[in-house]
């Protein structure tokens, strides 16, 4: 059978543009990229990543295995002929919002999730051009556009038991069988009408798919549940505000830290009942290890009120929970910014690795947190090993491991009618919700992060009923090199290896493979390949709008490698395009129109999967 | 001055307001229309479905009856496009370009070009009968120990300017927040702050004004309606606030005909706030009729 992907005759013009491209561009040099190309990394002995899996081919979940490290062993493509790579398939997903998710690939098909109205597109990888095979309509309430936060996002569906699961904006979470593309189960989780939205991606684990909410600025009480895989019946649900029997905190709890011990803290932590409406969604990213059969995530900010309203820790915001998937119930918890004063939502990937630290080995997990620190914890007890600065961070001046609190630094303090400058990082975060990939080959993270700092203004008009919401005015604006950074970095010396500067915030997933090639994508629509061990473009590709999805790599029938990502500019940073906002208005999209507003010339709106394969 | 001169000088008024007003239609109407999507002479106006007593889609708002006003001055016919009026409202309507006009923004609101201000108005307290019905102050010491109610937007760093001058005054534990974007399924959902002060759960609401005057006079127990002093809690938090019609910038024709609408209609503007009871701490008005075209 021969396999004869369509589009190869437009792929000799591009890669003739694209090898141009490389060569009249030189990455940017940056004295740690010196330091690395002089030297040469040891290869990690054995695989560090926890429980690793063996590798089939497909791609089953967002994050590829359990602990979350987006690594593909297929090694076709390499350092030495990346260059080559072209263009097989291109395919509109007829939705130009931003595009978040991952492809999903199992049983020689691909999946994708698409943003509002959420469609499930299924490609038949068996015929020439991967066609459309079957396309699922969730046809979620329009309305939902109107709470949804930032853009109309969703990071993807997860593969279990012959079915794709993935939740809708309107807080549906849907099964669909995998094979005819019908529904088999709908639970409604939540009510858009209370300003609550779903945008994360599913994880399963024990035949349960966990899902949680978005939607902490609208007053939600956050919570993440477990459902059946079989009925969609919810198995658990825990709350992240409230007494401990709602947040499923029991005799088993074991925090490491005595900041995060006591009884019912998250009413304690709050004055009055203000943790009824107190945030702590859950809309980022879910990893499991089988052996301690825990999963590990992080909940978002707390929201809807301000700082100076609110005094205490306001338990469980920004915070790690490892829990026991079958019953819910919190084995520890390590709340990494107590009272958060700038956004910093805690819900950022973590990867698991075995690792030695301090010449012990550890079972550690690894979570590049929007507050600006590369946290190190053991995922047995929730000890932080090691928590060391990956960004420009002024918001706090340190984090003490022997008591787990973070020292925030009073002068970027914003308060009502007082202007404060240069406040770093911003809202967004050192890192947002785009998650990094870990190569057990190199040893090394691929943190694609933001270079984001941020002024904030009283401003005269806050809320006004029956008129259009004006919000504090918040500035952001790009650090030095541009506002993106994309880096490596190695978790056992707890250093950055090198770093390649964005113009704009490195809002896409990041994906390396066996080939010891990297992947990611910008929001000036290039998808670029990059050494895995020295950061130097090998190629890349201009796709037609920004980059903000998650690449994945995976092996056809046909037996070759393909690496396949979505394109499409939006969330909370591409707003400024995929929302159409203003660009003199410095204030929409919460602030970030300002760093944003060159994008419009740089991307247009989009909303296509791209597959590149070697000729 | 004798009756028939007195007649006279009324005629010559009477004339020179048709005068000016078939001037104002010259101005306003079919003659000078503005680049529209559709031919059809429309006014399109962004308004939430549900949220009295600003608009709903019953039409039953004070913003709708201004809309209504506003039509009939323009000989256009009202369409809404309908949208809750909550983040990305803006973006996803006058923006989208699915509509033109918004009846209610802040004056000099920065996502829209503004008309002159037609209203003032102010926070206020609202309070059942009792000893809590005169409370005026926000340094009134009372504040410090009864259920006091605020709305709340919850955007980072950004809340209602009650909210914001109650902590600024260390008034925290007997604060209780109510989302201004509430339960969308209930009619006007910003209204439960109200129903909270009826039904005893809080002592006191500090709502914006139009809000408070409306639904006070249509809870089941009397009510009081007292504006926040001081206006001003802070230089950048103020509790009074202009309000203008909003269009998107540019539209700078839609613009000038809205201000000549609310310049000579100010009247008719007037009785309708006053039907809603919205309370009025309006300024004096020179300036701004001085400016008008």
């Amino acid at each position: 059978m021969s396999f004869r992907p369509s589009l190869t005759h437009r792929a000799p013009i591009a890669l003739f543009l694209v090898v141009l491209g490389c060569k009249e561009r030189v990455i940017e040099k940056h004295p740690s990229l010196e330091a690395a190309r002089t030297t040469v990394l040891p290869t990690p002995a054995g695989d560090m990543r926890a429980n690793p899996e063996p590798d089939d081919g497909q791609w089953i979940r967002p994050a590829k295995d359990y602990s979350s490290s987006r690594y593909s062993a297929l090694d076709q493509i390499t350092t030495s002929n990346v260059a080559g790579l072209k263009l097989v398939m291109t395919s509109s997903t007829g939705i130009f919002r931003g595009q978040e998710a991952a492809p999903i690939v199992v049983n020689n098909t691909m999946y994708v999730v698409t943003p509002f109205p959420n469609n499930l597109i299924a490609y038949d990888l068996t015929k020439p051009g991967f066609p459309i095979k079957w396309t699922f309509k969730p046809a979620p309430e329009t309305a939902a556009q109107g709470v949804a936060c930032c853009d109309v996002v969703n990071r993807g569906a997860v593969y279990v038991d012959g079915e794709l699961v993935y939740n809708t904006l309107d807080n549906h979470t849907i099964a669909v069988d995998a094979q005819t593309g019908l529904k088999r189960w709908d639970t409604k989780m939540g009510d858009i009408n209370l300003g609550e939205t779903m945008t994360m991606a599913p994880l399963a684990v024990n035949h349960k798919v966990i899902v949680g909410n978005s939607g902490g600025e609208m007053g939600v009480r956050g919570w993440i549940a477990a459902l059946d895989v079989a009925s969609g019946a919810v198995v658990w649900k825990a709350y992240h505000t409230g007494p401990d029997a709602d947040v499923l905190i029991g005799p088993g709890f074991k925090p490491f830290y005595s900041k995060d011990r006591g009884v019912d803290l998250g009413v304690k932590s709050w004055p009055g009942d203000l943790w009824k409406i107190g945030g702590a969604t859950t809309w980022g990213w879910i990893s499991y290890d089988p052996k301690l059969n825990l999963i590990y995530y992080g909940t978002a900010n707390p929201g809807p009120w301000n700082p100076e309203q609110r005094p205490g820790d306001n338990k469980w915001t920004s915070t790690l929970f490892a829990r026991n998937p079958d019953d819910g119930h919190a084995v520890w918890a390590y709340q990494m910014t107590p009272h958060d004063l700038h956004d910093y939502d805690g819900v950022n990937e973590n990867i698991l690795l075995d690792i030695t630290v301090n010449g012990h080995p550890r079972q550690v997990l690894v979570h590049p947190d929007r507050n600006g620190y590369m946290y190190v914890l053991d995922r047995a007890t929730g000890e932080v090993l090691s928590a060391d600065p990956f960004a420009t961070i002024n918001s706090s001046t340190g984090m003490n491991v022997t008591t787990g609190e973070l020292t925030t630094n009073p002068a970027k303090e914003p308060k009502v009618g007082k202007v404060v400058r240069n406040i770093c990082p911003a809202s967004p975060g050192a890192k947002d919700w785009q998650p990094s990939a870990f190569s057990p080959r190199t040893g090394l993270m691929y943190v694609p992060h933001n270079n984001l700092c941020m002024d904030v203004e009283a401003t005269d008009a806050n809320y006004i009923a029956g008129t259009p919401y004006v919000g504090m005015n918040v500035k952001m604006f790009a650090g030095q090199g541009g506002g993106g950074i994309f880096s490596a970095w190695d978790p056992v010396a707890r250093k950055e290896v090198w770093r390649i500067d964005e113009r704009f915030p490195a809002w896409s997933g990041a994906l390396v493979t066996g080939g010891d090639v990297v992947f990611y994508g910008t929001m000036d629509g290039w998808f670029k390949a990059v050494d895995a061990r020295t950061g130097k473009l090998l190629w890349r590709y201009q796709t037609t709008s920004g980059i903000i999805g998650q690449p994945v790599s995976f092996r056809a029938p046909d037996g070759k490698q393909y690496i396949a990502v979505l394109s499409g500019v939006g969330g909370w940073a591409g707003a400024t395009v995929a929302g159409q906002l203003d660009t003199r208005d410095s204030s929409a999209a919460l602030g970030f129109n300002n760093a944003m507003h060159e994008l419009p010339k740089y991307s247009q709106p989009g909303g296509s999967l791209y597959v590149f394969a070697l000729p | 001055m004798s009756s028939r001169f007195r007649r006279a000088t009324a005629r010559a008024i009477a004339r020179a307001i048709a005068l000016t007003v078939g001037v104002m239609t010259g101005v306003t109407g079919i003659g000078c229309s503005r680049p529209a999507p559709t031919p059809v002479a429309t006014l399109r106006v962004c308004a939430d479905p549900n949220n009295l007593p600003f608009s709903n889609a019953r039409g039953e708002g004070f913003e709708n009856q201004i809309a209504e006003l506003v039509g009939r001055e323009l000989h256009e016919r009202v369409e809404y496009t309908w949208w809750a009026q909550r983040r990305g409202f803006v973006r996803n309507t006058l923006k989208a370009g699915t509509c033109d006009l918004i009846v209610g923004v802040p004056n000099h609101y920065q996502l829209t070009a503004t008309t002159q201000p037609y209203y003032r108005s102010t926070y206020v307290f609202v309070t059942r009968d009792g000893p809590n019905a005169d409370i005026q102050s926000l340094d009134d010491p009372r504040l410090r120990t009864i259920k006091i109610g605020v709305q709340l937007i919850g955007d980072d760093f950004a809340n209602t300017p009650p909210a914001h001058a109650l902590s600024q005054r260390g008034i925290i534990q007997n604060v209780r927040g109510y989302t201004v974007y509430g339960d969308y399924r209930q009619p006007n959902p910003p209204a439960r702050i109200v129903d909270a002060v009826a039904k005893g759960d809080i002592d006191v609401a500090i709502v914006w004004g139009p809000l408070g005057g409306y639904f006070a006079t249509r809870e089941a127990v009397p009510l009081h309606v007292t504006p926040v002093s001081p206006q001003q809690a802070l230089p950048a938090l103020p509790f009074t606030f202009d309000i203008s019609m909003g269009v998107r910038r540019g539209d700078s024709l839609l613009q000038k005909r809205l201000n000549a609408i609310l310049a000579a209609r100010r009247p008719a503007v007037d009785s309708i706030l006053r039907t809603y009871g919205v309370p009025r701490v309006d300024l004096p008005r020179t300036v701004s009729m001085a400016r008008l075209p």
